[in-house]
């Protein structure tokens, strides 16, 4: 068996590796069980590590290797907490669903299960995925593998820290305002949130439905478009699913020739970071290298989608959250005196703050006489920044930005002021409005952190995005790997290859 | 003191008879244990996600057609937000500003006098599920000792019909429902089984000066499912608020429950605080647009509708208004009632028996009409027997009721007991010649002019042949034998 490096291997290599009987599904997941267990105390990613799922699949996978097969079989996966799967518990970071077993899997789990993915465990979040650090979950708190000071991005920061770390080959996440983007950008990965509906939502329990949609988070942009073939298509579970009008094909794109690139105006005048504005300015340069052409381009709404956002998402949130009661399954308050008392303990108990917030924020948004200055306001808004990207799309075929105004932050710096939190989405969020397509691919460091790069594409744009991706990947040759240094403590870096040395 | 008039405007739910409910593929079924039919969607598990059921559309259409409501080209769901254990979603996926059809008007019948309201709206929603309170002040969610839900029927489609305040008196407003519930039985689409709660009104009532355009304030009269009940309570709503008003007094917008031993209306107890339902568009459900070719499709295929049926009836048949409206209402009756014709009776005495004997016999057997062994054949038999004179009313009656007992055609039981009329002259001769020599008294007094008398020969003869004797025949001859 060859020597592996979780940090580095795709699963591109690992699928090759599997198929020419190089390695087996159950050696390739002991490499990421001998990750997990060698940094997991440190990283923090998982609320579940499933052990003995995946060493039982993984030899199983082995053992019906023939009628087993597919262009997944094998490799091992890790989903985010908020993707219910049958037997496996499903939290949401939320103590309202502590040890909530789910009755059914979600459809986009079931795609790859029904692949014969590995399932290495359930990841952190933010409650509900409510958040931009994975702080707020009620759990753990997750920590960035290239700083163990830094918190991962959120709200999927325990699948982003989990590929970061290499505790998992490539992870699904779920974006709402950014929930893969951010994290994937912190923690030096690829995410990708596909265009609203390309992916079904059935079993991804819902923060804001009009908003979520499940993607892929990745090493390379390869593994992205890979695992994106399997998690795409219409589903008659979901109503707003769609399927995509050509299929996902795998990127080989080196070239960027003739493609347009629009530059917005705005995305760049929110407070981006010198670092992060210095990679961006860069990779902007190699855009130009591989022959595509950048311009300057106006979004002029871009400064009323969070505000629209933040009204948006809660006032969802309110009616999607409105179902962990206490009657059916979750959590219930102890000895509830009537049924309001039920109530108003087992939500006040089993939520945490933010989340209360935005149940707030939302409830209020939504009531009669805020409705129309609220709510309606804010659909209006939407439907600006939709149109917005639709008049850009007219002269460009895609949009670049940084895809986080910042790199990896310490964690508890932005806990106690959650306007600075929202304002790590702040280019990210318009995509989610719009409904749109968008990757992050990592473009650089800045202090030794990942700085991530946004490409956002017009409605099931999905291949454009990933071969220009893939160009642009090639030609910036990240290859740095974490190095689970703790910049708030006096101790020593964990070693980058931790996971490699204990298992040679 | 002035007089005054009622409005009474009515809202009526209405379960349909799909197989499946509105948002997921659970079975609609009644009477199965406890949660039996249900899945992760209609209990509102994390992550489940509805998806609209194309039949209750078609069936909430066909409704809304036959209401003639139009139909829109472009619906949208709305949650509608509330905390109740009986709604696992803590929402009900209903509609709200942009409605499956609005702008329809049904006309019905009071009495002789034809009657129209305006339907503001049909919309489509789920139905909540069942709770049952158990121990304590049981009935009552706040002092029982514990609550059960059964799911089995939260999610079953659910239509809600809006009626404009057009109903003119507590009357009208039941045979307006009556023959609401007639409609949407013949459409197919609900059984409106009331026991079961599949249909079920709320009604609100306000009163004006006679004449005047404008309208009082309301009060809202829930969640009611008898006929009697509804009359009696807007009939003992109506002098409140006129006795309240010319007090000088203000009606309060409220909901008032009907309590049917008193007779009287009292203010449900007050919520703690005012239902926000906070209403927005469910982002679960992409609009549903309605293509109008498929309307027009449902509207070719609509089954004939108890209203247009009776107005047929009056004009084929020549029956009466009153006639039509009771064999036209449903469709089973109505079948029956035009197959009896068909075979050779005549279309007013089928009528007569159809009406009579015969619903008597499906209300006491607890047939549906067409079913039983006084099958069409039967009846039409039977009502030529009679037509022809072969047997005598009275003894149709009975031939009619012999035939339930005997399970046999009707000739075969007027041969078997003899119940043929007598029209034999000769035999009727003889019997008229010893009534007459029998009773010289009463002779004398018809021959004194005291005409009446001649009822009590009537009735000897008919003693003295069973009943059988032509009764036309025998008139006949008795007045030959006594004025002669």
């Amino acid at each position: 068996m060859p020597a592996l490096d979780p940090l580095r291997l795709t699963a591109r290599v690992a699928k090759r590796l599997l198929v020419d009987g190089e390695i087996s599904s159950a050696e390739l997941t002991k490499v990421y069980l001998d990750q997990i267990a060698a940094v997991e105390g440190h990283v923090r990613a998982y609320i579940r590590v499933t052990y003995d799922n995946a060493a039982k699949y993984s030899t199983k996978v082995d053992r019906e290797m023939q009628a087993m097969r597919g262009p997944l079989a094998g490799l091992p996966i890790a989903i985010k907490d908020n993707m219910v799967t049958e037997g496996v518990t499903t939290t949401c970071a939320s103590r309202i669903l502590h040890d909530y077993m789910p009755v059914y899997t979600a459809t986009a789990v079931r795609q790859v299960w029904d692949d014969h993915v590995v399932m290495l465990g359930k990841t952190n979040l933010d409650e509900f995925a409510m958040g931009s650090s994975t702080e707020n979950s009620s759990y753990q708190t997750t920590r960035n593998p290239w700083d163990l000071a830094t918190v991962p991005g959120g709200s999927s920061g325990g699948s982003a820290a989990a590929v970061a770390a290499g505790e998992a080959l490539w992870a699904l996440g779920s974006d709402t305002g950014g929930s893969i983007r951010q994290p994937a950008a912190l923690c030096g990965t690829v995410g990708m949130k596909p265009t609203y509906g390309a992916v079904s939502r059935y079993g991804l329990v819902a923060f804001a439905s009009s908003l979520d949609q499940i993607g892929p988070l990745t090493r390379s942009v390869y593994d992205c478009a890979l695992l994106l073939q399997h998690i795409v298509g219409y589903d008659p579970n979901d109503a707003t699913s769609v399927a995509l009008p050509e299929p996902v094909a795998l990127p080989d794109a080196e070239r960027l020739d003739g493609l347009r690139v629009g530059i917005p105006a705005e995305y760049l005048a929110v407070g981006i970071e010198p670092g992060v504005r210095a990679r961006f300015d860069e990779t902007i340069a190699r855009v130009e290298e591989l022959g595509g052409n950048c311009v300057e381009i106006s979004l002029p709404h871009t400064e009323y989608a969070l505000p629209a956002y933040y009204i948006i998402a809660p006032a969802e949130a309110s009616a999607n959250l409105a179902r962990f009661d206490g009657v059916r399954y979750g959590y219930r308050c102890a000895d509830p005196v009537d049924l309001l008392d039920m109530y108003e303990r087992t939500r006040g108990e089993g939520f945490g703050p933010e989340v209360k917030r935005r149940i707030v924020i939302g409830t209020y948004a939504l009531s009669a006489g805020y409705y129309d200055a609220y709510y309606g306001r804010a659909q209006k808004v939407r439907t600006l920044v939709r149109r917005d990207f639709e008049r850009a799309f007219a002269d460009v075929d895609l949009i670049a930005s940084p895809t986080s105004p910042s790199v990896a932050f310490k964690a508890g710096s932005r806990t106690a002021d959650p306007l600075s939190m929202y304002m790590c989405d702040i280019c990210t969020i318009p995509v989610n409005l719009a409904g749109l397509p968008a990757i992050s691919i990592p473009c650089g460091l800045s202090d030794g952190l990942p700085v991530g790069f946004q490409l956002i594409g017009p409605a099931f744009s999905e291949n454009r995005i990933l071969q220009a991706a893939h160009a642009l990947e090639g030609a910036i040759g990240f290859a740095p790997a974490p190095t689970f240094c703790d910049s708030g403590a006096d101790a020593a870096c964990l070693g980058a290859h931790a996971g490699t040395e204990a298992q040679e | 003191m002035s007089a005054w008039e009622p409005v009474i405007g009515l809202e009526m739910h209405v379960e349909l008879d799909t197989r499946t409910k509105m948002f997921c593929a659970c079975e609609v079924t009644k009477g199965d244990e406890p949660n039996l039919h249900t899945c992760p969607k209609c209990l509102a598990h994390p992550g489940a996600l509805p998806v609209v059921n194309e039949r209750a559309v078609e069936y909430a259409a066909r409704i809304a057609l036959a209401l003639n409501c139009s139909v829109q080209p472009r619906n949208i769901f709305h949650r509608k937000n509330y905390f109740y254990p009986d709604l696992p979603k803590a929402y009900q996926i209903s509609q709200y500003d942009e409605p499956l059809a609005v702008d329809g008007w049904f006309e019905y019948w009071v009495d002789d006098e034809k009657l129209g309201c305006r339907i503001n709206r049909v919309h489509m929603e789920e139905d909540a599920a069942k709770l049952v309170h158990a121990g304590g002040d049981a009935g009552r969610i706040a002092g029982s000792d514990f609550s059960m839900v059964d799911f089995n029927r939260g999610g079953t489609p659910l239509i809600e019909i809006v009626s404009e305040p057009d109903i003119p008196s507590p009357e009208a407003a039941r045979e307006f429902l009556q023959q609401l519930r007639n409609l949407v039985i013949e459409l197919g689409v609900s059984e409106c089984n009331m026991e079961e709660g599949q249909i079920r009104w709320d009604a609100n009532i306000s009163v004006r000066p006679e004449g005047s355009a404008e309208l009082g304030t309301r009060t809202e009269l829930k969640n009611m499912n008898s006929f009697r009940y509804l009359q009696q309570a807007l009939e003992a709503e109506i002098p409140r608020q006129v006795e309240i008003i010319e007090a000088g007094g203000r009606i309060d917008l409220e909901t008032l429950h009907f309590d049917p031993d008193t007779g009287s209306t009292t203010p449900l107890r007050s919520k703690e605080e005012a239902h926000d339902y906070r209403y927005f568009p469910e982002p679960d459900l992409v609009p549903l647009v309605i293509d109008p070719d498929w309307v027009e499709g449902l509207r070719a295929t609509q089954p004939e509708l108890p209203a247009a049926r009776a107005e047929r009836f009056m004009s084929q048949y020549s029956l009466s208004r009153a006639d039509a409206l009771v064999l036209g209402s449903s469709h089973a009756l109505a079948a029956f009632y035009e197959e009896v014709v068909a075979l050779g009776a005549g279309a007013k005495p089928v009528a007569n028996w159809t009406m009579g004997e015969y619903l008597a016999h499906l209300n006491a057997a607890g047939l549906e009409a067409g079913h039983g062994h006084v099958t069409a054949e039967r009846l039409a038999k039977l009502v030529k027997l009679v037509e022809d004179g072969t047997v005598s009313t009275s003894s149709g009656k009975d031939v009619f009721a012999r035939m339930i007992a005997e399970r046999a055609e009707p000739e075969e039981i007027v041969e078997r007991h003899g119940l043929g009329q007598i029209s034999d002259m000769s035999k009727l001769k003889a019997a008229v010649a010893r009534v007459v020599a029998d009773n010289p008294a009463q002779v004398e007094q018809y021959r004194g002019g005291k005409q009446q008398v001649l009822g009590f020969f009537v009735g000897q003869i008919m003693k003295a042949t069973g009943g059988r004797a032509n009764p036309q025949l025998v008139n006949e001859l008795l007045r030959k034998a006594l004025d002669g």
